[in-house]
């Protein structure tokens, strides 16, 4: 029964690693500025933790074949060391493991999370609410008109609540239900919830942000490729939580400022 | 708190007392367990019905459209009845069944025999305990049969969603209030239960049992009790709050300006965050309630098998306590994405990391336990076995969750759900089949079938890793959870894996019916249990199987050495805790 | 007792804690005065809990009626505070500070029915049985009946402070 044991959890060490080192499920490709960054951390973490899962399963498999019960008289030994061994090899190589996980993972999470957005960065609104997104350009006067939720109306199609009639700011805003930036310029989205929590998701990105209601939370990345990509709500918002989507499409600077120019002539 | 006697007078008489309102912290165990089997039996089911859903959307599931002709139309679930099944399934497994089973269950039966008290210190708060529980349960259930459906805001029930009431869409009505309700109740009892837990360790021990002399299970159940304590003491009131939200009109969670169903929302100053936090305050210990019962009761059973002590077995209680301490220092990891200052986030990521060592410690005890053993492959012993595999599969992905950057894409995905079902789901279970294999001779007085119960582990094995492995690839590719249906671009691509999952589970789902046929079976056809059919030491092995009404027929054991004498070290294979109080059947 | 206390002060710490939060950040925070009815009942409340100390010490019954009649005087001291409160229009969702004033106080309030409660079984008991076992009860209930009162003094100087 123990080189039963030993074989099966063998197999299912290997078999998993395997498939975690094949790629065949993996990342999509990165599009953004500060992705590698989180690509590299989380490469480094699959190889040390891998070695770790491997290692002590394969343990527990060699002593479970081991140190089966053969009745053949023999005494119980105790581990070399008894438990010190235990307590040091955990606490050094653990502990150095998350000193240089925390070490260089806050850096990355700091680069994204904690550092001012640019000042130039081209700034869009993003409304959440059960279930898609609305994305706001400022228009022509880079200024956004104040937000009234008492004036928000699906059916005219406010969804913002905006004051059009008395906020001279609001009349030049421009709604739409999907996203497009240009490509190797800093965004900056403000996101804000119109009814309960959701979440702004692109693996694409490697970015991902709750909204909550009653908070403006900014958030800021750059896009370094064009492609047409899903924008997903990762926090359940209620039944159509899994139809809530939008799309993100990066462009060329050029293509952005024309398809500016159309959205605003169709306001 | 006062010395308390429990039984100073006879057995009582009658079925009623004796069955159903029994005092008897015995009989209050096999309560609790008894629930959590009909408990984890309804979570599996949904479970399975999730599965199939997720494989197969389109596809009708016979029968379901009698039990939910709303949420189950011609047998396909709605998006929104698939939510609340996840809602349900997540709900009755964390509280009816995680920290009901391990902790409450053969924590009852057990803390007090393995202590050589008579009872618990206070058997009436102890029953209080037990039916408070099961009402709460009740009243869970109840909302799958209200009008507008189950609540289907998650386990987590995250306001505002879960704190608006009807206009947040189907199951935001009385199920959510039920939800609350009965999350309530439960904290209520579970603090009834702590106070009972905690009490007979410190109070009730009998002679020579000191607290180094405790077995690691009642070192566990006691470390658990603190922790309870603390935790359900602080998701009352926040589940307090949410029903006065949701009922009584008040704001503690619900910010101004809410636009929902069309309708500007009368609230005003409330905040969603203080949700999460008090949530996750309590959230992340009862991880910890679920699994450390399973520390304890692995490294109570192990060394029974392994016929040698268990390694360092101050650095094991040692370990316990440094992780009780630290999951209250790690909230904040559930939130990093949550719009809580990121900074913060760092500050949560550092203890969440450093948890992994005495975990890393516990873990490399037991694997340093197996060496130089002489290993008897029971079933108990295969579960305690695969409870270290499983323990480190889903503890090492937590490396990944416990870092903000890498949190930035996984978070939100079937990563994080394989992660918490390994590490608190599959191992906390195994711990309970192995108290389950390893107790049962004890409390039913009957021997329960070795064969059955090897098919069962092997099944259950493999199924498992079938079943959550997978999970953890869907994630790194970005696959989003708590979808009723994978309609993105993107997520179509996974659906092939989805259904790999579905029929792993049902397998494994199906393997759990060996255990409930050799459990029932064992408890009125298996052979008869000799008093210490394991060769192990601690007091519950030295009385009858099952124990008299007092436990020890009127005469307390008296204590002579710890736990861990096994493997002989004084020239016998093992030395009984009591030796002299030992019945004559301890060859 | 002491390990019950532990759990019904981190349950009020908590709650501590959700008001500081949600009270930083709060448009809505209306605040308001004290009814003063509540400086009556705490005066009440502290003179029960001298009674039942010389009660316990004396093991005295008839001061632990007394005890129940003075810890009964204080709820319903509290319930005319409540209603004077909602005469000036102050109701449980008008705001967030008198939210938390009505879930503090009624959450006083369940515990100490539950200590009259306990307090009414501990008479039961001493009128029985003879014996140590209902003294070491009277005393675990003392403990309690002194905590509710600390526990009344925090409460009301967070109130009087924050709302």
């Amino acid at each position: 029964m123990g080189k039963l044991f030993a074989v099966v959890v063998a197999i299912i060490a290997l078999v998993s690693a395997a498939l975690f080192a094949s790629h065949i499920w993996w990342l999509p490709v990165d599009i953004s500025a500060h992705g590698h960054a989180i690509d590299r951390q989380l490469s480094e973490t699959m190889v040390t933790s891998g070695a770790l899962f491997v290692l002590s399963q394969l343990a527990l498999a060699v002593f479970a074949w081991r140190y089966g019960d053969r009745r053949d008289g023999r005494q119980v030994k105790t581990f070399p060391g008894g438990a010190t061994p235990m307590v040091v090899f955990a606490t050094v190589l653990v502990g150095a493991e998350v000193l240089a996980l925390t070490f260089v993972g806050s850096k990355v999470w700091a680069g994204i999370y904690q550092t001012a957005p640019d000042p130039n960065s081209l700034q869009i609104d993003v409304q959440a609410e059960q279930f898609a997104f609305y994305f706001r350009y400022p228009g022509a006067d880079r200024t956004f008109g104040a937000v009234h939720p008492e004036r928000i109306d699906e059916a005219s199609g406010n969804f913002f609540g905006l004051d059009p009639a008395n906020d001279s700011t609001a009349r030049d805003d421009i709604v739409v239900p999907s996203l497009a930036i240009p490509v190797n310029r800093p965004i900056l989205l403000t996101l804000r919830a119109k009814d309960v929590n959701h979440a702004f998701y692109v693996p694409e990105l490697r970015i991902q942000q709750d909204f909550v209601p009653g908070l403006v939370i900014p958030l800021h990345f750059t896009a370094t490729q064009t492609g047409k990509h899903e924008i997903v709500c990762t926090q359940l918002c209620g039944l159509g939580h899994y139809n809530m989507r939008a799309y993100v499409e990066v462009m060329s600077q050029e293509q952005f400022d024309q398809w500016l120019k159309e959205r605003a002539a169709e306001q | 708190m006062s010395q308390t006697q429990a039984h100073h007078h006879a057995p009582p008489k009658g079925f009623l007392r004796t069955h159903v309102f029994s005092l008897d912290h015995k009989v209050i165990g096999k309560q609790y367990l008894d629930l959590a089997l009909v408990a984890v039996c309804t979570g599996m089911v949904l479970s399975w019905l999730m599965r199939l859903h997720l494989a197969w959307p389109e596809t009708p599931i016979p029968g379901l459209e009698k039990l939910s002709p709303n949420g189950a139309a011609g047998g396909v679930i709605t998006p929104e009845y698939y939510l609340s099944l996840m809602t349900m399934h997540g709900t009755i497994m964390v509280f009816f069944v995680l920290t009901t089973a391990p902790f409450a269950g053969f924590g009852n039966y057990f803390l007090p025999i393995q202590v050589g008290a008579e009872d618990m210190a206070f058997p009436r708060i102890n029953m209080t305990s037990f039916w408070v529980t099961l009402v709460a349960f009740l009243v869970l259930v109840a909302a799958f049969f209200v009008g507008d459906g189950p609540p289907l805001s998650g386990w987590t029930a995250y306001a505002p969603l879960s704190a608006v009431g009807k206009d947040a869409g189907p199951g935001q009505g009385v199920g959510q209030t039920l939800w609350a309700v009965s999350i309530t109740l439960f904290c209520v009892a579970q603090l009834l239960g702590a106070l009972n837990f905690i009490t007979t360790t410190l109070d009730l021990r009998t002679k020579g049992m000191s607290l180094a002399r405790m077995p690691y299970s009642t070192w566990a159940w006691f470390i658990t009790s603190v922790i309870g304590l603390i935790a359900f003491a602080v998701l009352m009131p926040a589940c307090i709050l949410l029903i006065l939200d949701r009922v009584a009109g008040t704001s503690f969670f619900i910010p101004a300006g809410l636009v929902i169903s069309d309708r500007l929302q009368p609230h005003a100053g409330g905040s969603p965050l203080l949700w999460q936090h008090l949530f996750w305050f309590f959230g992340h210990p009862e991880v910890y309630i679920a699994i450390l019962p399973g520390f304890g009761i692995i490294s109570h059973i192990l060394p029974v098998f392994a016929r040698k002590p268990l390694l360092g077995p101050r650095v094991m209680i040692a370990c316990l306590v440094a992780i009780a301490f630290l999951s209250y220092t790690v909230w904040g990891h559930h939130m990093f994405l949550s719009g809580m200052n990121p900074f913060s986030a760092t500050l949560f990521s550092v203890p969440t990391l450093v948890i992994t060592i005495p975990a890393t410690i516990v873990t490399l005890l037991w694997i340093g336990t197996i060496y130089g053993a002489k290993l008897r492959f029971t079933t108990p012993a295969l579960f305690c076995l695969g409870f270290v595999s499983v323990f480190v599969s889903g503890g090492i992905s937590g490396f990944f969750l416990a870092q903000p950057s890498i949190d930035t894409y996984l978070h939100g995905t079937y990563f994080v759900v394989g992660h918490f079902h390994f590490v608190m789901g599959v191992a906390a279970m195994f711990g309970i089949f192995a108290a389950t294999y390893f107790w049962a001779p004890k409390m039913f007085g009957r021997m329960m079938s070795e064969t059955l119960g090897k098919w069962h582990f092997w099944l259950t094995f493999i199924g498992v890793y079938c079943v959550f492995m997978p999970m953890h690839y869907l994630g790194l590719a970005g696959n989003v959870r708590r979808y009723s249906a994978f309609t993105d671009d993107y997520l179509k691509p996974m659906i092939p894996l989805h259904r790999f999952i579905t029929i792993a589970a049902l397998f494994t789902g199906a393997a759990q019916l060996i255990f409930l046929f050799n459990l029932i079976r064992s408890r009125f056809r298996g052979p008869k249990a000799p008093d210490n059919p394991w060769e192990a030491t601690s007091l519950e092995w030295s009385t009858t199987s099952p124990p008299p009404f007092d436990n020890f027929g009127g005469r307390p054991p008296i204590v002579e050495r710890g736990p861990n004498e096994y493997g002989g070290a004084r020239g016998a294979d093992y030395l009984m805790q009591a030796a002299a109080a030992a019945p004559a059947s301890a060859r | 007792m002491w390990i019950a206390i532990a759990a019904i002060s981190m349950t009020f710490a908590a709650l501590t804690s959700a008001m500081v939060v949600r009270g930083s950040a709060a448009p809505d925070w209306r605040h308001f005065r004290l009814p003063p009815i509540l400086y009556f009942n705490t005066v009440v409340l502290l003179a029960s809990s001298a009674v039942l100390e010389a009660g316990r010490r004396r093991i005295a019954a008839h001061l632990v009626r007394a005890t129940l009649g003075l810890g009964l005087l204080f709820v319903a001291g509290q319930v005319v505070a409540w209603r004077q409160l909602a005469a000036q229009g102050l109701f449980l969702a008008t705001s967030a500070s008198s939210a938390f004033f009505y879930v503090l106080t009624a959450l006083h309030g369940l515990h100490v029915l539950g200590g009259l409660g306990g307090l009414g079984y501990v008479l039961r008991r001493l009128g029985r049985l003879a014996g140590p076992a209902p003294v070491t009860a009277l005393g675990a209930a003392t403990l309690y009946w002194h905590f509710m009162d600390g526990l009344w003094l925090y409460l009301l100087a967070l109130l009087a402070l924050r709302v």
